[in-house]
């Protein structure tokens, strides 16, 4: 099963991506006012949330094992998810800006989500300033992964729970009807749900490849290390 | 009668805008160049994809020098 997995999952997200863009362009979408047909956007800038929102989950996850256990390897994990999740994250805010200068009137309406997520995006900038000041690589990776939680920690009332106590123009939040509501026939599920799925499996796609070229790196240093002795 | 003659005339208005589709890319879809846009995001992500497919492979192949590196 294990086996099956870790070769089919690289396929399966090209596969999802491909029906992502034929189906999202080409299906037919709730027609509605002001947003006309920019609600596909839902099928491609939402994603960039949820890869993100996935790729920092697996960073805290490997900084908590690192607290629990030190090892070198799981910091490394922690920061390559870090690093491919800031870069996802940045797709969304730009994507965002695109979507809300044609939906809202401008890039930047100051809407409680844009901001929350700037903020969050701000704090995960903070920690590889953080990494980049810390000469010592037990203790970068020790108080780096301290940050890592707290990161963590502020994100969830940042983009979950504040836009939804306030007026976001976000659907689905401060009292704004979300999209299911007017998919009265959930067609748009059947292109949202996979294209969640790719991006997420795209996502970890490039943070395995960088967390290896990393250990490769390592493991370069150490032989070099080595011959000096 | 002016009144309610403005009245009708304000509901008569009302009405095709009442009445109006909203509007959507209709005319584009059915000139069929959505295609076009659907073949340029398609080339741009089989790109990208291959690329990382690339970079992946490259990787694997690293990994497997450097383990052949090590010492005895």
């Amino acid at each position: 099963m294990k086996k099956i997995v870790s070769v089919v999952w690289k396929p399966l997200s090209v596969v999802l991506l491909l029906y992502t863009i034929l189906a999202g362009f080409l299906m037919d979408v709730p027609r509605l006012n002001i947003i006309n047909e920019t609600i596909r956007a839902l099928y491609f800038h939402v994603p960039m949330w949820f890869t993100m929102i996935t790729t920092f989950s697996v960073s805290i996850v490997y900084a908590i094992k690192y607290l629990r256990k030190p090892d070198a390897n799981l910091d490394l994990v922690s920061v390559e998810f870090a690093n491919t999740g800031l870069i996802f994250g940045l797709l969304g805010i730009f994507t965002g800006m695109i979507w809300a200068n044609y939906a809202w009137g401008s890039p930047w309406h100051g809407d409680p989500k844009q901001n929350g997520s700037a903020i969050t995006t701000l704090i995960y900038l903070a920690y590889f300033v953080l990494r980049g000041s810390l000469s010592n690589s037990e203790q970068r990776a020790r108080i780096s992964a301290v940050f890592n939680v707290f990161a963590f920690a502020a994100m969830i009332p940042l983009i979950f729970i504040i836009p939804r106590m306030t007026s976001s123009m976000h659907p689905g939040n401060g009292g704004n009807p979300a999209f299911n509501m007017y998919d009265l026939d959930n067609s748009m599920k059947k292109v949202f749900y996979p294209a969640c799925v790719g991006w997420i499996l795209l996502g970890v796609w490039i943070a395995t490849v960088r967390v290896r070229l990393r250990k490769a790196e390592e493991k370069i240093l150490d032989l070099e290390y080595e011959k000096t002795k | 009668m002016k009144k309610l003659s403005s009245i009708l005339f304000a509901l008569l208005l009302a009405i095709p805008a009442y009445s109006q589709e909203v509007e959507m890319a209709d005319k584009l879809r059915s000139e069929g160049k959505i295609y076009v846009l659907v073949a340029i995001v398609l080339v741009i992500l089989v790109g990208l994809v291959s690329y990382l497919v690339v970079i992946d492979r490259k990787t694997t192949r690293l990994e497997k020098r450097l383990n052949e590196n090590k010492r005895p």
